[in-house]
């Protein structure tokens, strides 16, 4: 298409005018991200991070990586359907749920299990879904933790929606959503996060770039400088950090939480990590990705980053860390011994909890189920 | 009724005035979607509202029917009772993944733990003349859902008691509301409102012998017409008004077909796969001994929904229905 050019003395006088409606809304220059993603560990900025802090993080890392490591062994085993494990992305995982406060809530996706065992949710009730006894299991209510999410970015309104409620209730609450890369191209990505920035909710979303989405590579999954450029478009702050940096991680989560609490709004933050194992034991990294690459974000590790800055601020000794592995140790023993027991389930709640009330319809299927089950017991 | 306070309203009217008493009485509900604040909806349903409760209470929504849904899903999650509004029928599909992925399924998921108390009006279904994707019927979607309810009125009354009932209802509720009888009008006094009606009734709205004829929303006049038709023509039938398609009224459905041993499913939606294939093996499977004849369905044509200026070829009229009756009692006969 041409422009048409305005006849004789008039083209040169012609200047563009904005249209009448347009004004600038937000400079967006506060809202972009720092070009590197942050930082603590290896900087001198680690050398005021709070001891009791780092100490909690290491634990919970450690923690975290053998229940990775219990996890996907017991998928061997054949007690869990699938687990995907997030060996690698300890450091998101802990550094984020530790930044909420008890009355916060947690909206994770499938891979976030750690997160919610770190605010306590009992580490065999977070694996029901992924064993197959039933779909949640626990009660989102006791520790606040939504459903571990399986549909991409479906979780992150419902986290907008909880933290307005909130809101319009007087109440201090924040609510993180935790999500992946992948996710980000996900339509619910964008309703989340423009409906978030209209109202102002307290929300924080959490992507954790781990590089790939089961097998596409982020350079396949979007255009943008970073993921947390995407914030700019919806008018709130994107943050860049190293998400093997579990201190880093921790402040980055706090400050936007803090944030979100005293009615700033939402913030996106991009953890840039890796998954160090496939997208779960079904999958064939090696198809996708070569060795060296792994090799060179081993050299990266979230464990060892922070066993670093631990040990030269001389704050592990062998005993610490033998008292760290001696608790992962003990949830291992635990978690493995609770689902090697089958568990005991009930057909007929089958039909529990479909309706508050039981449908006509079910309750006929419910007779039709128990009346195959009471034969079962005959035939026995 | 002959009070004085009784007047002639509109359906759009009682269905407003439902959400108005429900606001007031439970300060947990919230009414939610596109244009429903200032402008009061595009078909004026919830007029006033955002006036009378403010607009934390009924909430112009950016425009994103997933994004009203997923956030309605998170704040029934904190405890509100929203009442969402899809636009248009064919407007609601992008949000039938939270539909179908978390309203319909997190009470089961949570063992209860988190019931999704949710009311998604749906104005549904053809004849008013909208262009393409404002006059779909979607009700087989949502039927073949298990954890919602699908409910629709046909009648004023039924406007108001059976959204009264879905909002209190601690399970999701997709209403589905006939858009071409927004306009229909009713006796019926506000000052003392229908009572509400519970979910899951049908209800006879003409009794006859000779054939029932089983329909909802806005093929329910429809039938009424072709009932009073054919009373001229010595056949006498009975009109069941489903009112809820999920849960479904097998005692009324079936006591109906047994006393006239004759049936015939309306609705607008298509047929292959639609609605009445349900009903007609329903109705088979319960009834099979007391039937005259095969149960017929008349529906809309296996179409994408038709232009406007072709609807009324595509729409159940009083005269296919009339057709259907007629085959019946051939079927009868041979």
């Amino acid at each position: 298409m041409t422009v048409q050019e305005l006849p004789g003395s008039a083209a040169a006088a012609y200047r563009p005018t904005p249209p009448p409606a347009w004004q600038p809304r937000t400079d967006p220059a506060p809202l972009l991200p720092d070009p590197e993603p942050y930082r603590v560990l290896g900087t001198e900025a680690a050398a005021s991070a709070d001891p009791e802090l780092l100490l909690r993080l290491y634990a919970e890392l450690v923690r975290g990586r053998r229940y990775n490591a219990q996890a996907t062994a017991l998928t061997k085993q054949g007690r869990l359907a699938v687990y995907p494990s997030s060996t690698g992305q300890e450091a998101c995982e802990v550094g984020a749920a530790l930044a909420l406060e008890e009355r916060d809530w947690l909206f994770p996706s499938y891979r976030d299990t750690l997160a919610a065992v770190a605010r306590g949710l009992d580490p065999v009730q977070a694996l029901t879904l992924l064993r197959g006894d039933w779909h949640t299991g626990y009660d989102p209510h006791e520790h606040r933790v939504a459903p571990l999410c399986t549909p991409l970015a479906t979780q992150l309104p419902h986290a907008v929606g909880l933290a307005h409620a909130a809101r319009l209730k007087g109440d201090d609450v924040v609510a993180l959503a935790m999500i992946g890369d992948g996710g980000t191209s996900e339509g619910d990505f964008h309703e989340a996060l423009n409906f978030a920035a209209v109202w102002n909710a307290p929300v924080v979303f959490l992507v954790q770039n781990n590089g790939f989405a089961i097998s596409v590579p982020l350079a396949k999954q979007t255009a943008a400088p970073s993921l947390a450029h995407k914030a700019v478009g919806y008018g709130m702050p994107g943050r860049l950090v190293d998400g093997n940096d579990a201190v880093a991680v921790h402040e980055v989560l706090g400050q936007a939480v803090a944030r979100a609490r005293r009615g700033g709004g939402p913030t996106l933050i991009e953890a840039v990590t890796y998954r160090m194992d496939a997208h779960t034991n079904a999958d064939d990294a090696t198809r996708y990705r070569a060795d060296s690459e792994v090799e060179t974000w081993r050299a990266h590790d979230p464990i060892q980053l922070l066993e670093r800055e631990l040990t030269e601020r001389g704050l592990l000794d062998d005993g610490t860390r033998q008292a760290a592995a001696q608790a992962a140790e003990t949830m291992a023993a635990d978690l493995r011994e609770r689902m090697n027991a089958d568990p005991v389930l009930d057909p007929m709640d089958l039909f529990e909890h479909v309706y508050a009330r039981q449908t006509t319809q079910l309750r006929e299927q419910a007779a039709l189920l128990r009346a195959e089950l009471d034969a079962e017991e005959e035939a026995r | 009724m002959t009070t004085a306070a009784v007047k002639p309203a509109t359906m759009a009217q009682a269905l407003q005035r439902a959400m108005r008493d429900a606001m007031a009485e439970d300060p947990t509900v919230h009414v939610m979607g596109e244009d429903v604040g200032t402008l009061g909806g595009v078909f004026r349903v919830t007029d006033g509202l955002a006036k009378e409760f403010g607009e934390d209470r009924c909430t112009d929504t950016p425009l994103a029917e997933a994004g009203i849904l997923g956030t309605a899903v998170g704040m029934a999650m904190y405890g509100l009772r929203p009442v969402v509004e899809m636009q248009f029928d064919a407007f609601a599909y992008p949000a039938f993944e939270q539909l179908i992925s978390h309203v319909a399924r997190m009470r089961n998921r949570t063992k209860g733990g988190m019931p999704m108390p949710i009311t998604v009006r749906v104005p549904y279904g053809g004849g008013i003349g909208g262009v393409e994707h404002h006059s779909d019927s979607s009700e087989a979607y949502y039927m073949a859902t298990p954890g919602l309810h699908v409910v629709t009125p046909a009648t004023v009354e039924d406007a108001y008691g059976l959204l009264r009932a879905s909002i209190a209802s601690d399970d999701p509720v997709v209403f589905l509301e006939p858009k071409r009888l927004y306009w229909s009008k009713a006796e019926w006094s506000p000052e003392a409102p229908a009572a509400v009606e519970p979910i899951g009734r049908a209800v006879v709205r003409r009794s006859g012998r000779s054939a029932t004829l089983i329909t909802y929303g806005p093929s329910v006049p429809v039938c009424m017409e072709a009932a009073q038709a054919a009373a001229a023509e010595g056949w006498d039938l009975e009109v069941v008004d489903l009112r809820s398609l999920v849960p479904f009224d097998d005692e009324t459905v079936c006591a109906s077909v047994r006393r006239t041993g004759r049936a015939v499913v309306v609705h607008e939606s298509t047929g292959f796969g639609g609605p009445g294939g349900e009903i007609a093996a329903r109705v088979t499977e319960r009834c099979f001994h007391h039937l005259e004849a095969p149960v017929l369905r008349v529906a809309g044509f296996d179409i994408p929904y038709p232009p406007p200026m072709l609807e009324r070829h595509h729409l159940p009229g009083v005269d296919r229905v009339l057709d259907a009756v007629a085959r019946l009692q051939w079927e009868a006969a041979s």
